[in-house]
């Protein structure tokens, strides 16, 4: 590991001053990511902002039923939070869905955002990779790519984000503050994450030496009935295979409301926008879920060996929303 | 300030304080190790993944592989080698003894360090993945087996002793709840 220098933060301006906007420089939150990589070399910074004693750790109320959860607080505490649970369960499923005790202990919000992808070559300093190296190439294209995207991707990076958080936020429409040394500012999650293109070493519209300060969840009614389900190759404790996370309003057998974003098919937590809009106004019958997930993933352009995860997802979506109009049938 | 590439930190572990100057490269795992003698928390993975350096920090379990030691300054930690009263072992401890919720014993002090977490975690309320309805008002799941293989899912057993492990943590959580009758 590089030799780095060491800064504890005491406040948001203190952070941001202390980073500077040096490319070399770091925030570190939980460290559960950026601790990992710097083992392995993937990142060799020169100094570290320590940010986790910043006062950012609380989960408040935000206009009419809505949270705003600070970039501190910890997987764990957002998980468990009565107002998560009670008006976003989905949010408390997917962050229970990720990681491990130990590291939802640790990890927090803000960085939940910022990891990086767990793609092998990403991970392995010694193979080519245009997110960690721009220009290198993409071994995966043409090599392990089981896990890889299918969705959104390009000739250029086809890795895939490996938030469950990010699933759930993104589907109840969260926008993420954060500060700069210009001032604060914001982004709704549908805009935080770039487009791959040719460009997938550029992972999020964030100013250069902004620091995340929190989430903002808009209230959204139909959350209050909402599921993540996550599908992985053993019974917990791995990233994605694919997930999804959905919430539906049903009234007299027509979908009023749905909100369905899909995950571990894209670089970024994926809105299924296209689902939703066969959905709103529709029945809510297996036959028409079947056909908003068929919209969804008629944009699918998957690679040799992950054709499995467009059948997957299909089938994810319809059991999802399956489950959710009989609760609301109930 | 000029760059500095160590510092001198205070950690305060099992209710002692260490003052010691460390590479800031050294993390919180080599430091109760190599520094500290604090050999009771094992090296797994040294990636997060296997649960085997897991300790407490202020009282939440945590991968001591992944927090860096100057990062752990001002918060209490708890080793394996602080959970006992003396000589009177920690009902987690004892319950591991009692139920054989090992074999070669390696990744022992980590799964004893998370299951006292995963006990008072559930005390309070907290969910799981595989707890049925998350919502407060379906209030607390009962710590089932399969519960606690969910909570416990972070701390690796190559040697395969998850079956005793389970009733060990079962038996420290009964333990440590009141019945009705003793709570009368």
């Amino acid at each position: 590991m590089r030799e780095f220098d060491y800064r504890r933060a005491d406040d948001v301006s203190g952070a941001v001053a202390l980073l500077g906007a040096d490319p070399d420089a770091r925030y570190l939150g939980g460290g559960t990511n950026l601790v990992d990589l710097m083992k392995t070399g993937v990142e060799r910074p020169a100094r570290i902002v320590d940010v986790r004693a910043l006062p950012l750790d609380r989960i408040e109320p935000a206009g009419d039923g809505g949270l705003r959860i600070g970039a501190t607080v910890t997987n764990s505490d957002l998980a468990a939070h009565p107002g998560v649970r009670d008006r976003y369960p989905a949010l408390t499923q997917a962050v229970l869905a990720g990681a491990s005790g130990q590291l939802r202990n640790m990890a927090t919000v803000g960085g939940n955002l910022l990891q990086r992808t767990r793609c092998g070559y990403f991970t392995d300093v010694t193979k080519p990779c245009n997110k960690r190296a721009p220009g290198s190439g993409c071994p995966a294209v043409e090599g392990e790519h089981r896990n890889h995207a299918v969705l959104g991707a390009s000739e250029h990076c086809v890795a895939v984000h490996p938030s469950d958080m990010g699933v759930a936020l993104t589907a109840f429409d969260a926008v993420v503050s954060y500060e700069t040394a210009d001032g604060p500012g914001e982004l709704p999650l549908a805009d935080f994450y770039l487009p791959v293109g040719d460009t997938p070493h550029r992972e999020t519209a964030l100013p250069p030496g902004a620091l995340i300060t929190g989430v903002t969840l808009p209230p959204a009614p139909v959350a209050a009935r909402s599921r993540y389900r996550k599908v992985r190759e053993r019974a917990s404790y791995a990233f994605a295979i694919g997930s999804v996370a959905g919430a539906l309003d049903v009234s007299g057998g027509v979908v009023r409301d749905v909100r369905l974003a899909l995950g571990a098919v894209a670089s970024r937590p994926w809105r299924a926008r296209a689902a939703e809009r066969v959905l709103t106004g529709a029945p809510a019958t297996a036959e028409y879920f079947a056909a908003a997930a068929d919209a969804e993933l008629a944009a699918a352009r998957p690679l040799p060996d992950n054709g499995h995860k467009v059948t997957l997802m299909r089938n994810l979506v319809v059991s999802v929303l399956s489950e959710l109009a009989e609760e609301a049938a109930r | 300030m000029a760059p500095s590439t160590s510092s001198t930190v205070t950690l305060n572990i099992n209710g002692e304080k260490h003052t010691l100057s460390v590479d800031h490269r050294t993390t919180l795992l080599d430091a109760l190790r190599e520094r500290l003698d604090l050999t009771g928390t094992k090296k797994g993975c040294d990636q997060g993944q296997c649960g085997a350096c897991t300790v407490l920090v202020d009282g939440r379990r945590t991968v001591s592989c992944l927090q860096l030691a100057v990062a752990s300054q001002e918060r209490e930690i708890t080793t394996v080698e602080g959970l006992a009263e003396g000589e009177r072992l920690h009902p987690v401890q004892r319950a591991f003894l009692d139920l054989d919720g090992f074999q070669c014993g390696y990744c022992t002090p980590g799964q004893i360090c998370s299951a006292v977490a995963v006990i008072e975690e559930h005390a309070a309320g907290w969910p799981s993945a595989v707890t049925e309805d998350v919502r407060p008002e379906a209030g607390p799941p009962p710590l089932t087996p399969e519960e606690i293989r969910e909570r416990m899912s972070g701390n690796l057993c190559r040697c395969g002793a998850y079956g005793q492990i389970v009733q060990a943590v079962a038996r420290a959580a009964a333990a440590g709840t009141p019945t009705e009758g003793a709570a009368a």
